[in-house]
């Protein structure tokens, strides 16, 4: 019974960075690097608590989170695809940006109660559900389909594929809304889901890990998925561990996740040393494109 | 101790002994139309609803009182460690001359900008490092614990109550020891269940730390982090906790059945007012109970009348002097002997405490 409840903290723990990583994931493989994924969860958090609160509907929730995280992400995505803006600088931008919108329109909401989340199949709730669903289909999309083969491409290298005649800003604007709503459904489930109320600046972070997974995960749905339950799911493990008054060094617990990270990393890279591969970053990583013929 | 060490000793206590004499900061007036800027930094958000949130009330209560002859502004989220000195720095260069750091984290970078600004006078809370321009303030949150600890002890069903701590810090470890004893004192079969976050502000993380402690079937929380967080999973899961530096009246009458209230105003206006006159000081102090700096919230109707009084009883001999939440006989965790029969810790021990009183299994991370 223990074993199972501290299953599902580490599966909810989880949850927002996987969102977040996930959608990151696929904006970089069409080679955007979009650093605001922190302000579009922060955004996706209190969108998604006040339209939960508004109609009582954790999913109306998740669905206002998802829209607010994908408008947020298109303020980015005009400024960098069309104006051709810094994307490191403007991502950051972004971050500050969403929290400094959400800390002013978020003053209502402060003590406010979320309506309760209901269960689903095995006391999972769905969105934890639709998260891990996510992932084989985010991979099935990216390398069995031909769209997913179109956006890898243009993140692979952007004047081949509009040599080719693909249309490289549509591509990435699409994939920098994916990637805002997916960041806007993991806030939301911190507000909605985790805390249960809003607060200002309650991401305290979990985009930056997520966007850390990304490169750990080496750009794939799978890894990613694997970096969350280290990241998410070390953290709940210790917690719960010292509740429970295993009696080992706290500050081993603590380190967990972050040493398991690095033998990951290590890992990864030595394998792709011996299979004669460079990195797997996406070749057109955070290069602006411009048309010129 | 050979000659040259003599001699620089001799020195350096004939420079000790000359300062008084001189004329330590500038202690001038601060002359009527002209404007005392007071700077604030915060280790979490404004909307924490706790901790940040009490301070900032105490910089509003300052705006209340000297009106146009003060001007105030805050850095909200700053992480303690080398980033706040950045943050003071600005504050300082922008040209505050009062600063307060209200977190134990900033203390070094504080007494490093204090070094490069000695015309700026600081007040770092719950810190214990001073110089002449940096004074340092504290609240007795242990006394405010002891209150809580007893309802702990009392409304436990489980006879489990756990503690969210932040840091393994003093100030954290004189609430959790001084929670233990007061609910152990009204329930033998109390035990204690402790939790480090290391951290003071991160919602998620104190959520998911309330409910590994549900899941060990604790049934009273009390926290030493800043959001209210903690309490609002109490309130989808059940059981008991207790508001935390503010009131987090939002959450009455039940998961927050009673609340410690950090009531910073009266230090804070006491405080720029001396700037305002040139009468500042730095000092250290230390205020609780008795003094209005820590306040007992409303005692809800979820706990039983008898023993709303009996908390109550015991707030009223803390605040008048009766009585100390450290008194003896009292043993470290180890089993050794630390304060003798009627023997009250002294202010030096509780600000360096760094074990826990017998009967606690948990360790403290070193």
């Amino acid at each position: 019974m223990m074993e199972w409840t501290t299953l599902l903290l580490l599966l909810s723990a989880a949850t927002p960075i996987l969102f977040a990583a996930l959608g990151e994931a696929v904006a970089e493989r069409s080679g955007v690097l979009n650093l605001g994924v922190e302000g579009m969860m922060i955004t996706g958090a209190l969108a998604g608590f006040a339209a939960a609160h508004a109609t009582g509907s954790p999913m109306v929730g998740f669905v206002a989170g998802a829209l607010a995280g994908a408008a947020l992400s298109l303020i980015f995505a005009v400024l960098t695809q069309y104006l051709l803006t810094n994307q490191v600088a403007t991502g950051l931008a972004l971050t500050m940006f969403g929290l400094g919108l959400t800390a002013m329109f978020g003053k209502p909401y402060e003590g406010v109660k979320a309506p309760s989340m209901p269960g689903g199949p095995l006391g999972i709730n769905w969105v934890i559900w639709l998260g891990l669903i996510l992932v084989p289909v985010i991979w099935l999309v990216l390398n069995r389909t031909r769209p997913g083969l179109i956006l890898r491409g243009v993140g692979e290298n952007h004047e081949a594929a509009h040599a080719l005649g693909y249309k490289v800003r549509g591509v990435r604007m699409a994939a920098i809304a994916i990637g805002g709503a997916l960041a806007g459904i993991g806030g939301a489930y911190v507000s909605i889901a985790t805390v249960l109320q809003w607060t200002e600046g309650m991401t305290a972070g979990a985009g930056w890990i997520a966007l850390a997974i990304v490169v750990f995960a080496g750009w794939s749905p799978w890894g990613v998925l694997a970096g969350a339950w280290l990241f998410g799911g070390v953290t709940v493990l210790q917690l719960r561990l010292q509740a429970a008054g295993v009696a080992v060094p706290v500050q081993l617990l603590s380190m967990a996740p972050y040493l398991a990270t690095i033998i990951v990393l290590v890992i990864i890279s030595a394998r792709h040393k011996y299979a004669g591969g460079g990195g797997t970053a996406p070749g057109s990583l955070g290069r602006p494109f411009h048309a010129l013929r | 101790m050979n000659r040259r060490t003599l001699l620089a000793s001799a020195a350096a206590a004939a420079l000790v002994a000359l300062l008084p004499a001189l004329p330590a900061a500038a202690q001038t007036p601060i002359p009527e139309g002209e404007k005392l800027k007071v700077g604030f930094i915060y280790v979490g958000p404004v909307g924490d609803g706790g901790w940040s949130y009490q301070h900032d009330l105490g910089r509003q209560a300052i705006e209340a009182e000297y009106g146009d002859r003060i001007e105030t502004t805050f850095i909200e989220s700053v992480p303690e460690g080398a980033d706040a000195e950045r943050a003071l720095t600005q504050l300082a260069l922008s040209g505050c001359k009062l600063i307060f750091a209200t977190s134990f984290g900033f203390m070094d970078a504080v007494i490093n900008t204090a070094a490069k600004f000695p015309d700026v006078k600081f007040e770092h809370a719950t810190g214990y490092k001073r110089a002449d321009n940096v004074a340092t303030y504290d609240a007795r949150f242990y006394e405010g614990r002891a209150v809580m600890g007893t309802i702990a002890g009392r409304m436990t069903k489980s006879n489990k109550i756990g503690y969210i701590g932040s840091f393994p810090i003093p100030e954290v470890i004189q609430g959790i020891n001084s929670s233990f004893l007061h609910a152990r004192k009204v329930n033998p079969d109390v035990e204690m269940r402790v939790v480090w976050a290391y951290t003071w502000f991160d919602p998620a993380k104190e959520a998911d730390a309330a409910s590994a402690l549900l899941a060990e079937g604790v049934d009273v929380i009390l926290q030493h982090t800043d959001s209210t967080a903690p309490l609002a999973k109490l309130q989808e899961k059940g059981g008991i906790g207790f508001g935390q530096a503010s009131d987090m009246a939002a959450f009455k009458p039940t998961p927050r059945v009673s609340s410690i209230i950090d009531n910073w105003a009266p230090y804070y206006v006491k405080r720029v007012g001396e700037v305002l006159d040139g009468t500042w000081k730095s000092h250290g102090v230390w205020l609780g109970i008795g003094d209005g700096e820590v306040q007992i919230g409303e005692i809800t109707e979820a706990v039983p009348a008898e023993v709303k009084a009996e908390a109550e009883a015991l707030r009223d001999q803390i605040g008048s002097g009766a009585y100390h939440p450290f008194t003896g006989p009292l043993n470290k965790q180890d089993g050794s002997a630390w304060l003798a029969e009627g023997q009250k810790a002294t202010d030096e021990e509780l600000s360096s405490m760094n074990f826990f009183v017998e009967g606690i299994s948990a360790q403290i991370p070193s």
